[in-house]
């Protein structure tokens, strides 16, 4: 059944960033963002960017793949795809799109890229005066359930309730990734490190989440190129595998007016067990996890659906010592974690991620994952050999990504 | 009198959701139900997600739930929310239609303890003023 995994036939050849900018300082256009951050992929790589032949991305992103292969002067464009759905629900999806292209022969060096300039446009928080509400909207929206955080806390509020989870928990989950930020210079919040009380002290957004919950809104761009395994070698990088990939969500999770039937879910209780079989691994085997923060719940949500607690265990679990890159003993050897679990650390969002880095709708976090397993990553996990990336929890599609060095295949 | 304040956005009938608009402003609350196998359905859809009928009917549901889950919003995303209180989101389920689950305020101060699993009602928000009028579905505690 080797066929039908992606396990080993693509490799990230490079990773590209422009610098992250809080939401409507960038100075430079979002098209050229997209342009600055492709290229800088390409150079990462040593790719002559007129090779890039295929693009992928996701959330509606604005910057047309044909616009770009005009600008850039590519050869030819052989794929061009965009991932349905909102948030950053598809920045692995965008990744198992490009290398599905790749090992089905539709392109040879597909682009992902995601960039955001939200000043240029409207911001995702705000919503516009007045007006009306359609469609199934209309029984959401006139009671004040506008924001992505007013759509989605009720999710993490039933799981909450259901497992008895306690506020120290989503406290560590913001801490651990301001804590890695310190050490990012490239993060938007480096330099601003963030103490338990200023996380107890920060307002409501949406109760159950607090200001720290949630994620940050940026300008700025950032792309990953693709190739087939077989180049990989010949890259100046370290070699990067990607092992798995899926996307989706469970039974009827789109359900309209929050009627899925599962509703206390971060929407990975299938997509996650997909990719882990696809690449062959347990959780147990990851060292290191980046999970989307558009809010801390459901990063919580996300990595008990990866599997690497149970929701009872989600209390002792989450603390910022278990979750650095840099705490205590750092990640046990492979053969003192318990089946189902890491022993109780997992390095958690170690460049910062959407709270504390950029929120890139979480590409960022796909090129950190990557960062790992170069043996690149500011907060390096030592012998990182396995790095996975959840994307997008409680929207729907969700994706997630498992990466792997070269030892893995 | 209104639970959020005037200029929020007001909800749009559509041919799908139209039924479950005019029988609020009866003070009647509907929900999909299938014409073939019963199955109570929200929100509104073209067919029946058990059988895939297109028979999709409407039935009164009675006008008692429980609370689900909830948010109380602080953050003003909406101009007409500025300087406000906060308010309660419910999502109430309704166990005697299928358990399908509908959002609405949770009518009382903003402030007040809001407890999942505990039973509610609907209250019928008359707008008449507006034009055309509509009628939300709001919550208090029994
Ligand atoms: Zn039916």
């Amino acid at each position: 059944m080797d066929e039908f995994t992606i396990r080993g036939k693509v490799a990230v050849a490079g990773v590209g960033e422009t610098t992250y900018w809080k939401h409507s300082q960038s100075p430079h256009a979002e098209f050229k963002l997209a342009l600055m951050a492709i290229l800088a992929a390409a150079e990462d790589a040593g790719i002559d960017p007129t090779e890039i032949d295929g693009f992928a991305s996701y959330s509606n992103d604005r910057n047309d793949p044909s616009r770009i292969a005009a600008a850039l002067g590519c050869r030819e464009l052989a794929f061009s795809n965009m991932q349905w759905g909102g948030g950053g629900g598809g920045g692995s999806a965008a990744i198992a799109n490009a290398a599905a292209a790749i090992a089905c022969g539709y392109a040879r060096c597909v682009v992902v890229f995601r960039a955001l300039a939200q000043g240029q446009f409207q911001r995702f928080g705000q919503a516009a005066a007045g007006g009306a509400a359609a469609g199934h909207d209309a029984f959401t929206v006139p009671y004040g359930v506008m924001s992505p955080a007013q759509k989605y806390a009720m999710r993490y509020q039933r799981f909450a309730h259901e497992h008895g989870i306690e506020r120290s928990a989503l406290r560590a989950i913001s801490m651990a990734s301001y804590h890695h930020a310190q050490q990012n210079p490239r993060a938007v919040m480096y330099g601003r490190p963030l103490s338990e009380e200023d996380y107890d002290a920060s307002r409501w957004i949406t109760e159950p989440f607090r200001l720290f919950d949630c994620c940050q809104e940026n300008d700025g761009a950032a792309a990953i190129l693709l190739v087939a395994a077989e180049r990989a070698r010949d890259l100046p990088h370290r070699p990067c595998y990607l092992l798995g990939a899926a996307a989706g969500s469970e039974y009827r999770n789109g359900a309209p007016v929050h009627n899925a039937p599962l509703y206390g879910t971060s929407s990975f209780t299938t997509v996650a067990p997909r990719a882990f079989a696809m690449a062959g691994i347990g959780a147990a085997d990851v060292d290191v996890a980046q999970s989307y923060e558009n809010f801390t719940g459901g990063v919580l949500m996300s990595l008990v659906e990866h599997g690497f607690f149970a929701p009872e265990e989600a209390n002792d679990f989450l603390t910022l010592d278990n979750l650095r890159a840099d705490g205590g003993a750092g990640t046990p050897p492979k053969s003192d974690r318990r089946p189902g679990g890491r022993g109780g650390k997992l390095p958690l969002n170690t460049s910062g991620g959407n709270l504390a880095e950029c929120y890139m709708h979480g590409l960022e976090l796909n090129i950190e994952a990557v960062r790992q397993v170069r043996g690149l990553s500011p907060n390096q996990v030592e012998g990182a050999e396995i790095s996975v990336v959840g994307s997008g929890p409680m929207v729907t599609p969700v994706s997630s990504t498992v990466f792997g060095a070269e030892a893995t295949l | 009198m209104s639970h959020l304040p005037e200029g929020m956005p007001r909800p749009l009938a559509d041919e799908l959701t139209e039924p479950f608009w005019a029988a609020a402003r009866e003070e009647r609350l509907v929900v999909q139900r299938c014409g073939d196998c019963e199955t109570w359905q929200w929100g509104p859809e073209w067919c029946c997600h058990a059988c895939r009928s297109f028979e999709m009917g409407w039935a009164e549901a009675p006008t008692r739930g429980r609370i689900y889950s909830w948010e109380r919003n602080y953050h003003p995303v909406h101009p007409a929310l500025r300087g406000r209180d906060p308010y309660v989101v419910v999502l109430v389920e309704l166990p005697e239609a299928g358990g399908v689950r509908m959002v609405g305020n949770l009518l009382g101060d903003p402030m007040q303890e809001v407890r999942i699993g505990a039973e509610v009602e609907a209250v019928f928000e008359h707008h008449d003023e507006a034009d055309p009028p509509y009628t939300l579905v709001q919550w208090r505690y029994v």
